[in-house]
């Protein structure tokens, strides 16, 4: 029941939020965080309130979950549940919003209510995502996701927003089309096969599905899920998304979005076609290297600061996909804890950007410079982050890329050194970053004010986490073993789908 | 009662009737003669059907003959009024001479 | 007493987080007091650590901490472990006593900085670092202190960040060593793999029982001298430390010279064992250490700054430590770091009394006739000098440097090149030592120097120049009558093959030639830099001799090999794709879709009777369709 009440408080906070934009600002803004607020209680009351199935590792053991019946002739229920996974990226998922509510609340002044609404709902979209298990509801979750966020980029972003929304909405819908097939496709195997047609994922898990059908459903599933994560060759929409988006939509696509597609892979592209997903690892794992020095190749090149971390995404999130089919649990519980970590400080880091923009109005790195003078406590919190970026020791990134490169190691020697040089291109970029906006002579733009106390309040927040996950990681390793468990259970036990 | 022309001879000259009828409809630009055409081809299919009338032994191929003039006549009074107006605005009977839409 | 060993790294971490949060909301005064004052209780309580530790446990037993489980998937549970044993206890000495020395003469060297408090925070972070690198039992934290110590480089590198040249300076440092951190981190996965543990004593044991010039243990050792050769500045990794001079004085001294650059040193000595069972990697050990002190030492001779002659030492003396552990000569490699962080950060700070006095000047043909402004500093330089270039009886690294020698000498095979090398090495750094006190101190004066130098400048310096010198007294009291000192405690503890010579009449032997040659670089120095500079001048003046000094002056030339394979590469191809070469494919799907739009947009022309006609051909298709399936 808690689940349904996150959803609803979300999204009743995003009609209130849209409502009171009419009257004040201001209580647009102030109805979004309360909602959000709202939203944190709740998540910290489902994680505290007992469940008995707390701590199995079989799959189908949720912590908490919810079944209402819907469109029955379908075989579609309203089907929730959460699990140790689900509850770490639906705290991300709220802490994430309240960042990106704070993130706008100077720099949106124009049709406030609508803007909160837009976010409200993508992040109801993102919570629905993380929670849905009926796979019909999956994908409705999946699009309201994007529609709202689609919004957000062509409305409050920046010049070439057109370009880059239909850009990033026509990637997304292309890769979850095939998705669509694939689901519709296993409702009907599933539903020959056993009798019962079902969209629901408990039930479609054991499905039997007869050799290359299968693969080539996994191949629809990987590749909505390809498209989101991204996967290099399929991640040209993502800077321009990135970069048009005002701050608040750049920290909700880089911290949730993307990790809705590593979600997706987790959840859904693997325990469903264990074996097919097994033979499609290696050239997963070369995408996921490939991504890795890709990306910061990318990101060293960029003039426009948002495009940069931007493309440090692509980069981070190639480590996610080498660790998830490296499919060792030292992988895949560094791609989890990478997930959490990315989310804080590409999160932060778009903010930092966002900040500076709404202070000195240019994105351009050779036109910032010398800025740690004036804006030290920028300047500080953007080294951090450009450091926890870069995957120091003792920050939460390290500790993700590390255990994925260690997992990966005893799979392929080869890849795990190739995706070590992601650690010293990642410096080459982050430190980059750093000289180009906060050191050198100061360049001679408006003087502007340091960061305020309503934003330092955010960063603190961010800090606190990235130092607390690099630190004492293990709360949320325990969180997501079970799961990485069952899904290592569940690759293995399958040596070769039927029918092959 | 066996027919006295066969069906088949029927059809095909309905269909050749028909055929006749489109390629003036498209070809020609007096718009009369585009009008003639069309009344052509409402020909052709009642004739289609009055040959089908007589395969299946039934009067029904006759009685659309019926209908399928009735709708030409109905046709042709919107149209003739229609070039009657066309005359007087464009004072040309070229079809030409009305295409304003660009695309 | 003992259970107090987690307080010395965590003193100055706690200094660290004082001063980040409190800002600039510290005083001066404040951040002076947290600044020295953490890394004074660190050294305190290092000394009384230290102290137990030696007497529980002659011999050097190892003491282990626990402080927490830093993480656990599986096998895999790296923790965040102290250990103590004679390796780690000597490095920790060093670590904070030289840290805190240098951290108040920091106070009246950075007096009129602004950034007063962003300096103490940055030094205070690294001296932690610095210790949780040495102290560590676990690979992974040891890891941790290894990028926490580069982190801190590049921050005080960096450190008056307005000029673009110093930041570069930081950058290419972090980058130079990230790349050895990389190598690091592999070699470290391939431990885990192989051992399935991470602790350094587990690891160590385990690697006993593999055969010497197992590939494992090979491909293990290279990649950790990778990570070493780096952060060490070696052959071929030793770019950047000359440009890292760009920091404030204080940092050289302490990072760069007594320090974190002998990190590679250390990790090498702690993995020993591993070492000896990879025949190959160890020689590559040994023949990067010679090279490299030579080459550094030839670059030093030409240098006119005086800090980057510094630097060059630094790289050669380190040199010299990496052939001692190439042979394995273990103890002797830790000797010699104890005495080179005492006597180049004592030489160190001294230049930055120097550069001070006469308001920033660096080139030493700027200097001259100091000895009669600033005599106190003339005398520590002085000794420090002389230590440098391994003058006996009192000074130390005659016993340092003379025990490395004569190990290389007896390790066999190639031990006669090598010795050979590092005995021209000698000469070299004589000849550059006192070429840099005789130009600086003696002869004319060019610049006068502005103020008496601050006392708490001179003070450390003193100190640790003293330190240098009398701490190779117990040896000096083992070399005649037979006491056991410090470096049979470090022995001990880290058993190698030790050497003996025959007789001991072959040593005095081998001591004389080192005294000679010590004594031919002083003259040599002399000579050419107080009498005939003139001639010197001529020599460089001609077409060889100014090729060759150009060449020397660059550092054989390797930033140029770098900057034009890597780093121009690199950028320029980055640039090029900047807008990314995979997203030609998806623009060239809309340029596409753009087209069959235009093409098919030619049929809505606006004439009703291709509309018509389209109808009809579309009818025929279907009845065909129709007609024919």
């Amino acid at each position: 029941m808690i689940l349904l009440w996150l959803l609803i408080v979300t999204i009743a906070g995003a009609v209130l939020a849209w409502v009171l934009g009419w009257w004040t600002n201001a209580a647009s803004r102030w109805a979004a965080l309360v909602a959000l607020l709202v939203d944190a209680v709740l998540l910290a009351f489902a994680w505290v309130l007992p469940s008995d199935t707390w701590g199995l590792t079989l799959p189908g053991t949720w912590l908490h979950e919810l079944k209402y019946p819907w469109i029955e002739p379908l075989g579609i229920s309203l089907h929730v549940g959460v699990d140790g996974l689900s509850l770490l990226l639906l705290a991300l998922t709220v802490f994430l919003g309240i960042v990106a509510v704070n993130a706008s609340w100077t720099e949106i002044q124009d049709r406030v209510g609508a803007f909160h609404l837009s976010l409200l709902l993508t992040l109801a979209g993102t919570i629905g995502v993380f929670t849905a298990l009926d796979l019909f509801l999956f994908y409705f979750f999946w699009e309201l996701m994007l529609i709202p966020m689609y919004f957000l980029i062509v409305i409050w972003g920046h010049e070439n927003r057109a370009y880059a929304a239909i850009k990033f909405f026509l990637f997304t819908q292309a890769g979850s089309l095939p998705m669509f097939v694939a689901i519709v496709v296993l409702f009907f195997i599933h539903g020959r096969a056993t009798g019962v047609y079902s969209f629901d994922y408990q039930q479609l898990l054991g499905t039997a599905v007869p050799g290359l059908v299968g693969f080539w459903l996994m191949l629809g599933f990987f590749e909505a899920f390809a498209v989101k994560l991204p996967v290099v060759g399929l991640h040209t929409w993502l800077p321009d998304a990135h970069t048009e988006a005002p701050t608040g939509g750049s920290v909700l696509l880089a911290g949730l979005l993307l990790k809705t597609g590593a979600y997706g892979f987790l959840r859904f592209a693997l325990p469903l076609f264990p074996a097919d997903s097994r033979a499609i690892a290696p050239v997963a794992m070369v995408l996921g290297t490939a991504g890795i020095l890709y990306g910061a190749f990318l990101a060293f090149a960029q003039h426009d600061a948002k495009r940069l971390v931007a493309y440090t995404s692509v980069s981070h999130l190639g480590f996610v996909l080498l660790g998830i089919y490296a499919g060792t649990s030292l992988a895949l519980q560094g791609a989890i804890v990478i997930l959490l970590a990315h989310g804080l400080s590409t999160g932060g880091l778009f903010f930092v950007v966002g900040a500076l923009q709404e202070r000195f109005h240019t994105r351009r790195l050779d036109e910032l410079g010398g800025l740690w003078a004036s804006t030290p406590r920028l300047g500080g919190v953007a080294l951090f982050l450009a450091v926890a970026s870069l995957g120091l020791p003792g920050l939460a990134n390290f500790v993700g890329e590390f255990l994925v490169l260690m997992g990966t190691f005893s799979v392929s020697p080869a890849l795990a050194a190739i995706g070590a040089l992601g650690f010293l291109l990642s410096s080459v970029y982050s430190l980059w970053l750093i000289y180009r906006i906060f050191q050198g002579p100061e360049c001679h733009l408006r003087v502007a004010p340091d960061l305020g106390l309503r934003e330092m309040v955010v960063f603190g927040l961010i800090i606190a986490g990235i130092v607390w996950l690099g630190v004492f990681p293990q709360p949320v390793l325990d969180m997501a073993r079970p799961q990485v468990e069952s899904l290592l259970t569940s690759t293995a036990g399958s040596t070769t789908a039927p029918g092959r | 009662m066996t027919a006295i022309v066969p069906v088949p001879v029927g059809l095909t000259v309905a269909a050749l009737l028909f055929c006749i009828g489109l390629i003036g409809v498209l070809v020609r630009r007096n718009i009369i003669v585009i009008l003639l055409s069309i009344e052509m081809m409402f020909n052709a299919c009642g004739l289609a059907f009055v040959f089908a009338g007589s395969y299946w032994l039934q009067p029904d191929g006759q009685v659309m003959y019926f209908f399928i003039l009735t709708v030409a006549a109905a046709e042709v009074s919107v149209g003739l009024s229609l070039v009657l107006q066309m005359y007087r605005q464009f004072g040309s009977l070229d079809v030409n001479t009305i295409n304003r839409m660009r695309g | 007493m003992l259970s107090l060993l987690w307080l010395v790294p965590a003193l100055p971490l706690a200094g660290f987080l004082i001063l980040v949060l409190g800002g600039k909301r510290l005083s001066h005064q404040a951040v002076s007091v947290v600044a020295v004052g953490s890394t004074g209780f660190s050294a305190i309580v290092a000394i009384l650590v230290g102290a137990t530790h030696f007497r529980f446990a002659p011999g050097g037993g190892a003491y282990s901490q626990t402080l927490w489980q830093w993480m656990r998937v599986g096998d895999f549970a790296p923790s965040v472990t102290l250990s103590l044993d004679a390796l780690s206890l000597t490095m920790m000495l060093v670590v904070t006593i030289v840290g805190f020395l240098i951290h108040v003469y920091s106070t009246a060297f950075m007096a009129a900085d602004e950034g007063y408090g962003r300096f103490f925070a940055y030094m205070n972070l690294f001296v932690a670092s610095m210790l949780i690198l040495v102290l560590a039992d676990d690979l992974l934290f040891l890891y941790l202190g290894w990028e926490g110590v580069g982190l801190c480089s590049y921050l005080l590198i960096g450190f008056w960040y307005k000029d673009r040249d110093n930041v570069r300076a930081a950058l290419k440092a972090f980058w130079v060593t990230r790349a050895g951190d990389t190598a690091l981190a592999i070699g470290v996965f391939l431990l885990f793999t192989s051992f399935g543990t991470l602790r350094i004593h587990a690891i160590l044991e385990n690697v006993a029982g593999y055969p010497v010039g197992a590939p494992l243990c090979n491909v293990a050792a290279a990649l950790l001298l990778a990570g070493a050769v780096a952060k060490s500045a070696q052959l071929p990794l030793q770019v950047w430390l000359p440009d890292a001079m760009a920091g404030p004085t204080p940092v050289s001294a302490l990072i760069h010279a007594a320090t974190m650059v002998t990190a590679g040193v250390y990790l090498i000595g702690r993995m020993h064992a591993l070492f000896l069972k990879a025949p190959t990697a160890l020689f590559i050990v040994a023949v990067i250490g010679a090279t490299t002190l030579l080459l550094a030492a030839f670059s030093a001779v030409t240098q006119h700054d005086i800090k980057r002659i510094l630097a060059y030492s630094t790289i050669s003396q380190i040199g010299y430590m990496f052939l001692a552990l190439g042979v394995g000569a273990w103890a002797a490699a830790i000797y010699h770091f104890v005495t080179h962080a005492f006597f180049k950060s004592a030489l160190f700070l001294g230049a930055g009394v120097v550069i001070q006095a006469l308001g920033g000047e660096h080139d030493i043909f700027r200097m001259g006739g100091l000895r009669r402004r600033l005599p106190v500093a003339f005398w520590a330089f002085m000794f420090a000098a002389l230590t440098l270039a391994a003058v006996p009886p009192l000074t130390l690294t005659f016993n340092s440097k003379d025990l490395i020698l004569n190990q290389v000498w007896l390790s066999g095979r190639s031990g006669a090149v090598l010795w050979a090398l590092a005995a021209a090495g000698s000469l070299l750094t004589a000849l550059y030592t006192f070429r840099m006190a005789f130009v600086v101190f003696l002869g004319p004066e060019q610049t006068r120097p502005m103020d008496k130098p601050p006392l708490w400048m001179l003070v450390p310096f003193a100190v640790l120049s003293l330190l240098g010198a009398v701490i190779g007294v117990p040896e000096l009291l083992n070399a005649l009558t037979g006491v056991k000192g410090f470096y049979y405690y470090l022995d001990s503890a880290m058993s190698g093959p030790v050497h003996e010579f025959d007789a001991s009449v072959t040593e005095w032997v081998f001591q004389g030639i080192y005294v000679a040659i010590s004594a031919i670089g002083i003259a040599l120095a002399y000579v050419f830099y107080e009498h005939a500079l003139a001639y010197v001048r001529s020599v460089t003046a001609t077409r060889v001799g100014s090729l060759l000094h150009r060449l020397l002056f660059a550092g054989w030339g390797f930033d140029w090999l770098y900057r034009h394979l890597i780093a121009v590469p690199y950028v320029r191809v980055a640039r090029l794709n900047r807008g990314d070469v995979v997203d030609l494919l998806y623009v060239a799907v809309a340029h596409v879709s753009r087209g069959i739009n235009m093409l098919l947009s030619l049929t809505v022309n606006g004439n009703v009777r291709w509309y018509a006609a389209g109808v009809a051909a579309g009818a025929v298709v279907v009845l065909g369709l129709v007609v024919l399936l």
